[in-house]
């Protein structure tokens, strides 16, 4: 996701990986976590502009700490000179502080204390979501905001909003305990999540600049795992990402119309990909803490491996998302155990199933309630059952791609071509 | 979610509003800090202004594509003088935002209470995977 649209270098790939690592030797020496995260930038900018024409220096994070460090010295050295020289001693001590490389030491930690930071629960998803991509991700304003469809002054403005609460709720930069690091990793995985979703669905603009929101969820949820290792709900999504993703060029089509499972070109999908999101989660698995994450890796797995949609294994399917809706309560499980239970036993099974889900009022007014009862009408043979609940469906999303897929099932089955 | 926010208030016929000048300078004011307050709480995705409703031609293709202008429409017919896009976490503060910009001081410095009309716009969240 660079200015250049995808044209990813060398050069960019290793600014982005080094990026917390000069964060984190930055944030240890001076603090500041709003002022480092500005140096930061600056010094990946620098090294963007520099390393292309000159060749990288022998030590690219030392140069990095280094050109960010100078960075925050001026700022310092500025704000002291406008509050008369009375912190000339405080500079003293910074600038002693011994040299800027050997603060690079615990790396690894950096990235995780990074990560927990910008996803701290007190962030909105947006805020968290910005700060992340930058901060932790290395990206620039500008490709975040052309990411998200919003102007650069937007998206610099909540980076800054996100930051000024990071400062003023007092987070500090050092590992929660381990009573609270379980549930601070869980808003991690959560925040890298939804990068990837974002991603994953072509709701605007440019595809190439989103998927690559999708491959830098990826790439974060690679750290997180190699970070936590044990942490089998990491292990879960970088799973879920990879056998979702592993789908990408077979969903939609040529005018970037949304392509159902069903209705895809399985030859299509990314084997290798599968293959990767399989066997990390069956090393997982029997590790015994098993998570809406896995789950939901495993039901893509289920999919990704059956060769043609009939040989789809549904029982198996049906099962998962039983345990899924029972761990996590969301709506959206209920919705999808309705369809798997409709492919198992019928679609009277599943809409007897919807008519229960009706009283959830999460789910009452929610489009895809109508949506699914259509497939499930359909199923049945109710085509004017299903025309209307498809059009309701599409009257009720504010998802481009998905309200044409919608109304386009609707006209079809209302012509009678379906 | 983005929220396009628009103020459907100019009538045909209508042009300048004829109000004391201080009074046009607290809504002009009232509107560049609404403007200020969007932009700072990273909100802000456009806004813009419309001209006078006497600048308003509505163009139908006639025959071989050429096309055709009307340019005076009924009295009473509204029109769209200007609107905001917001990208917001909430439907209730893209609400707050259209009523806080309905709220804009009119003659006299009462508040207009103006109609704005809120929609989504088409950028929803996608659908989600599970």
């Amino acid at each position: 996701m660079t200015a250049r649209h995808g044209e990813e270098t060398a050069f960019d790939h290793l600014l982005r990986e080094l990026a917390p690592h000069v964060l984190g030797a930055v944030m240890r020496r001076f603090r500041d976590f709003a002022a480092a995260e500005d140096a930061v930038q600056e010094a990946l900018l620098a090294a963007a502009l520099q390393w292309p024409l000159e060749g990288a220096p022998g030590n690219p994070l030392g140069w990095l700490i280094q050109v960010a460090s100078r960075r925050m010295l001026d700022r310092i050295r500025s704000e002291s000179a406008r509050r008369n020289r009375e912190s000339e001693v405080a500079l003293e001590a910074a600038t002693a502080a011994g040299s800027p490389a050997a603060g690079a030491a615990p790396e690894q930690d950096d990235t995780l204390l990074l990560l927990f930071m910008c996803c701290h629960p007190s962030l909105t998803p947006a805020s968290a979501i910005a700060l992340t991509l930058r901060a932790v991700g290395g990206l620039t304003t500008l490709e975040i905001a052309r990411a998200f469809l919003v102007p650069e002054a937007t998206m610099a403005q909540r980076i800054s909003r996100a930051k000024q609460t990071i400062k003023s709720s007092g987070i500090p930069f050092q590992m929660p305990d381990s009573g609270e690091r379980a549930h601070r990793l869980l808003s991690v995985l959560h925040v890298l999540y939804l990068i990837f979703n974002e991603g994953y669905t072509s709701s605007g603009g440019s595809g190439l600049v989103r998927d690559d929101l999708s491959n830098e969820a990826i790439r974060l949820a690679r750290i997180v795992h190699r970070l936590q290792p044990d942490d089998t709900e990491a292990a879960g999504l970088l799973a879920l990402m990879l056998l979702t993703d592993a789908r990408r060029q077979a969903r939609t089509d040529a005018g970037g119309e949304l392509i159902p499972l069903a209705d895809q070109n399985r030859e299509l999908w990314d084997q290798q990909q599968i293959a990767e999101g399989v066997a990390l989660l069956s090393a997982t698995l029997p590790k015994g803490a098993v998570g809406p994450y896995q789950l939901q890796a495993a039901i893509a797995a289920v999919h990704d491996e059956a060769a043609r949609s009939a040989d789809t294994d549904w029982p198996q399917i049906l099962a998962l998302y039983d345990l899924l809706k029972r761990m996590s309560g969301n709506p959206m499980a209920a919705l999808n155990h309705a369809i798997a239970a409709a492919m198992v036993h019928g679609p009277q099974k599943g809409l007897a199933l919807l008519d229960g889900l009706a009283a959830d009022p999460r789910l009452s007014s929610h489009y895809r309630l109508d949506a699914v009862r259509a497939h499930l009408l359909e199923m049945a043979g109710d085509r004017a059952g299903a025309v209307r609940h498809y059009r309701a469906a599409a009257a009720g999303t504010a998802n481009l791609p998905e309200r044409n897929y919608l109304t386009m099932r609707a006209a079809r089955l209302s012509s009678g071509s379906g | 979610m983005k929220y396009i926010l628009m103020m459907n208030t100019m009538k045909a016929g209508h042009g300048v509003p004829e109000w004391p000048q201080k009074d046009l300078q607290a809504h002009v004011a009232y509107m560049k800090s609404l403007h200020k307050e969007l932009s700072d709480s990273g909100e802000l995705v456009s806004a813009e202004g419309l001209s006078f409703p006497d600048q308003a031609r509505l163009v139908r293709a006639g025959k071989d594509a050429a096309p055709i202008t009307d340019g005076v429409f009924p009295e009473g017919k509204e029109f769209l003088a200007g609107f905001w896009i917001v990208d917001v976490e909430t439907p209730e503060r893209a609400y707050a935002v259209a009523a806080k910009a309905s709220a804009a001081p009119g003659p006299g410095g009462a508040p207009l209470n103006m109609p704005i009309e809120v929609r989504p716009v088409m950028s929803g969240p996608p659908p989600e995977m599970l």
